[in-house]
């Protein structure tokens, strides 16, 4: 894991990833912080509204910018809901 | 009819002050209209919530829920209370703590780890290894535990200062099963915040609970499954303030046999 960005990582061949949306195409490079945008533009939410979670792992929000993605990554993405 | 805080009688859950001692959940109700209705009616200051894999449901899942809870919160000055509903291990249950904490911001943590799918029972000992690690995390934790003496102590060895014991399994509404050994945790937790959470299906339920000596509860299905739950929510705050009142001022002493309440001095029509 290395600091980067789609911008500037981006490498001619793409990777699949599982997310909630099923399998998902992305460049290699692609940060969680991308993937997120992406995900989350679909419902029209921001990524601030969710948490995240690759490979079971939790991922602060102030780390998805530098997290890259690796071939089959699972992504999950929280968020509240209500609960007793 | 509001329910009626008594401003002498507070208690906190962290450095925070609390006056209401009714925490409600907000799962179930029949729409987002009647759940702020019935916060409003609960007078609760303290909500609980929980996290879901939202995007994986059309429309993000909530149906406009959660603004409600957030926006109805804000405007009574109640604090959001994220749970772990749904782990079943620690490891589960320190990862959705601290996704709550980034979502919430909070680092209030109802702790719940589930350790049997019949009853809907806490594991103890990934109960005691969760709150371990989130106490160190920064954690106030609050983990719904059941009434065990050693258990519970556990967790108080494990740093939590907050206690959530339940009266019975998560929404069977059966009231207090064993209140012999709710009153044992407040006999020998003394300086511990108990909280009865889980299994009170009727006002009179927290009512006996709080007579007990337990410092709040906490309940969900009670109000969002009656009939009228923002008339339920009006019941249970009062309830819950008779029983704190009554706790206050000392119950009598019971007695197997009858103990004559007017003083006639025997028999009215007997010379002795």
């Amino acid at each position: 894991m290395t600091p980067s960005s789609p911008s500037n990582k981006a490498l001619d061949y793409d990777i699949t990833i599982r997310t909630d949306h099923g399998h998902m195409s992305v460049p290699a490079g692609s940060t969680l912080a991308h993937v997120v945008e992406q995900l989350v533009a679909r419902q029209n939410k921001t990524p601030e509204c969710v948490a995240t979670a690759v490979n079971g792992q939790f991922v602060a929000r102030g780390a998805r910018a530098s997290f890259m993605l690796d071939e089959g990554d699972t992504v999950m993405c929280f968020s509240p809901i209500t609960g007793g | 009819m509001r329910p009626i805080h008594d401003e002498h009688d507070g208690w906190h859950i962290g450095s925070t002050k609390l006056h209401s001692r009714f925490l409600l959940g907000t799962a179930g109700y029949p729409s987002p209209d009647v759940l702020r209705q019935a916060i409003e009616a609960s007078g609760s200051q303290v909500l609980t919530l929980g996290l879901k894999r939202t995007l994986a449901v059309p429309g993000g899942g909530d149906n406009g829920f959660v603004q409600i809870i957030r926006d109805t919160a804000a405007s009574q000055g109640a604090h959001l209370l994220p749970n772990t509903a749904g782990c079943r291990s620690a490891r589960e249950a320190i990862m959705l703590a601290h996704m709550a904490r980034e979502l919430l911001d909070t680092n209030w943590i109802k702790l719940e780890v589930v350790g049997d799918e019949q009853t809907l029972q806490p594991d103890p000992f990934e109960l005691v290894d969760a709150a371990l690690q989130l106490v160190n995390d920064g954690f106030e934790v609050l983990p719904y535990c059941t009434d065990d003496l050693v258990s519970a102590q556990r967790l108080v060895d494990a740093g939590c200062r907050i206690l959530m014991p339940w009266a019975a399994p998560i929404g069977s509404g059966l009231g207090l099963l064993n209140p012999w050994a709710l009153r044992t945790l407040r006999a020998r937790l003394p300086g511990i915040t108990l909280i009865v959470d889980a299994g009170l299906g009727a006002p009179s339920h927290a009512t006996a609970a709080m007579e007990l000596g337990m410092d709040a509860v906490l309940l969900n299905s009670a109000v969002s499954q009656s009939q009228q739950p923002v008339r339920m929510a009006s019941a249970f705050a009062h309830a819950v303030q008779a029983g704190r009142l009554g706790f206050r001022a000392g119950l009598m002493p019971t007695s197997d046999v009858a103990v004559a309440t007017t003083p006639v001095g025997g028999q009215p029509f007997v010379l002795l």
